[in-house]
């Protein structure tokens, strides 16, 4: 793990585990209805600040906490146009899948690449000290992975042209 | 200082829990139902199952001299439980909210009771003998979000409520009829209904998640989102209170406090254990915990034989299972109640949470 981010992952989990203070609330507005605030914001009192943690230019979290959900979205590291391509394609084949991934949101946050909504239920079912353990996996994972991919990717691309140029020997 | 009592119940989270007097009665709000459980021997077995809500329970209370429940639920309505020989009888009441009812509150002298709702009211209700059904009177005036908690001060005439607008007030719910004209308080002499007596907010605008006066009746504790908990003072009718003293902690926040005696406060809430609180008009500041954290039956950190890591990895993909929290409550406590008291001191107090535990703990 590079030196920068730990402390990155750390403020992140500090944060997470903060914002995760979640209770069973039941709409204002509308009658009998029990909805994500953060999502309907329909209350301004029961949001609370929106918290941004940076570690470069391109790779961010956006923390949004409210009485009883709150909304993580991830701007994953993109330092070429290959590695652009890939993570579009990457989160396409998660939130296509949201469904079975409970906390996954089906579409990111303008500015994001992955969203996760995670509400009231959520963690009165999972522990919530293992929501965050995921949340920070995942964001360690999730560079790894690219970067796999992309290194990858070259390879078979030399190959590719290699076997292309063969005729012409 | 003996162990603790534990009772897991089930893996679905419990709203709010009470005792009968004689403490051979549990009830507990699970998901639509309240489930009654009597004790036998050493644990609680389900005895009963009152169904008459269609949402989420949110709150229940048992009237520990008639033996009354009052539920409230995110349905809109309350009900209130009448023992009777064939069991237990509903009897709707007339709440007029078109809300969720988020908590509900017996009086101490059991004639009335208040409800908080999300339609930014609180809802007294009584009953009437001529029409033999329970109506409500309803406090309005400045109240601007969801009520999330009240507390009833000793006299059965004040009444504290907190709310997410971040306020934490205390009213008046006198009923001509009802109440006998209460004894003139620090908090005011005159008490016509919807009287503020007293308006605070808390500091960082956090909402207010519990209030209770302490057991004389003069001073209240609220606890707030911001990890805080306040204890107001009040001085004379009308007059800015003697002190207002904030606790600010390095823990998340409180969902419940209780007072013991007048000198200590027990918090508990997303730490998943209960926090003591010492002080009085002076100051106040965190003591320590409740929970001893050196349980036997909590191993502690051990050598591994390499067998069993292996043994480890090969079922869980993983070393170590770190899975449980070391405290008894392995998600959020939500509600903290006495169970055993002594004059105005609690001997032993009651904690239910997320995980649905309900645990017996001596002070």
């Amino acid at each position: 793990m590079s030196q920068s981010l730990r402390p990155y992952l750390q403020a992140v989990r500090s944060s997470l585990t903060a914002a995760l203070c979640l209770s069973n609330f039941a709409s204002q507005t509308a009658e009998r209805h029990n909805v994500p605030e953060v999502e309907a914001r329909t209350s301004p009192e029961v949001l609370l600040t929106p918290l941004t943690i940076a570690r470069n230019e391109n790779e961010r979290v956006l923390i949004e906490p409210s009485i009883n959900s709150i909304r993580i979205s991830i701007k994953i590291k993109q330092a070429d146009e290959i590695e652009h391509i890939l993570v579009h394609k990457f989160t396409r084949f998660l939130t296509q899948r949201a469904e079975s991934f409970f906390i996954l949101r089906r579409k990111p946050i303008k500015g994001y690449d992955i969203s996760f909504l995670i509400t009231n239920f959520h963690t009165e079912e999972m522990l919530k000290n293992k929501l965050v353990d995921f949340i920070i996996e995942f964001m360690e994972e999730v560079d790894k992975e690219i970067s796999e991919m992309k290194l990858f990717l070259n390879a078979r691309a030399r190959f590719v042209a290699e076997s292309f140029l063969t005729p012409f020997d | 200082m003996s162990a603790p009592e534990v009772h897991h119940l089930f893996h679905n989270p419990i709203a709010d829990h009470s005792f009968s007097a004689d403490r051979q009665t549990l009830a507990i709000a699970r998901d639509t139902t309240v489930e009654l459980y009597g004790r036998v021997g050493n644990a609680f077995k389900l005895k009963d199952e009152l169904k008459g809500h269609d949402k989420t329970v949110t709150s229940i209370d048992i009237a520990p001299n008639s033996g009354r429940i009052v539920t409230c639920s995110q349905d809109r309505n309350a009900l209130v439980w009448e023992p009777t020989p064939q069991g237990y009888k509903p009897t709707l009441v007339l709440l007029r909210i078109n809300r969720a009812a988020t908590f509900v509150r017996w009086s101490p002298n059991e004639t009335k009771f208040a409800v908080g709702s999300g339609d930014r009211l609180i809802a007294i209700c009584y009953f009437e003998e001529e029409n033999d059904w329970w109506v409500s009177k309803h406090l309005k005036k400045p109240i601007r979000s969801t009520i999330t908690t009240v507390g009833w001060h000793p006299n059965s005439v004040l009444l504290a409520a907190g709310s997410t607008d971040a306020h934490a007030r205390v009213l008046s719910s006198f009923i001509k009829g009802v109440d006998a004209r209460p004894e003139p308080t620090a908090w005011g002499e005159r008490l016509p209904f919807n009287t503020i007596c007293g308006e605070y907010l808390n500091n960082s605008a956090g909402w207010i998640h519990s209030v209770a006066f302490s057991p004389s009746g003069d001073a209240l504790a609220f606890a707030a989102h911001d990890s805080s908990i306040t204890v107001v003072y009040p001085s004379a009718p009308e007059q800015p209170p003697k002190a207002v003293i904030s606790i600010n902690t390095q823990l998340l926040p409180f969902m419940s406090l209780i007072w013991n005696g007048e000198a200590e406060i027990i918090a508990a809430g997303y730490d998943c254990e209960a926090f003591r609180f010492k002080g009085g008009i002076n100051g106040w500041q965190l003591s320590g915990t409740v929970e001893a954290k050196s349980r036997p039956g909590l191993s502690e950190e051990r050598e591994e034989s390499a067998l069993n890591m292996f043994k480890q990895m090969d079922l869980k993909g993983k070393v170590k299972d770190n899975t449980q929290l070391k405290t008894i409550h392995q998600n959020t406590i939500t509600t903290l109640r006495p169970y055993e008291t002594s004059g105005d001191a609690v001997t032993k107090f009651s904690s239910s949470g997320v995980d649905g535990r309900i645990v017996i703990w001596n002070v």
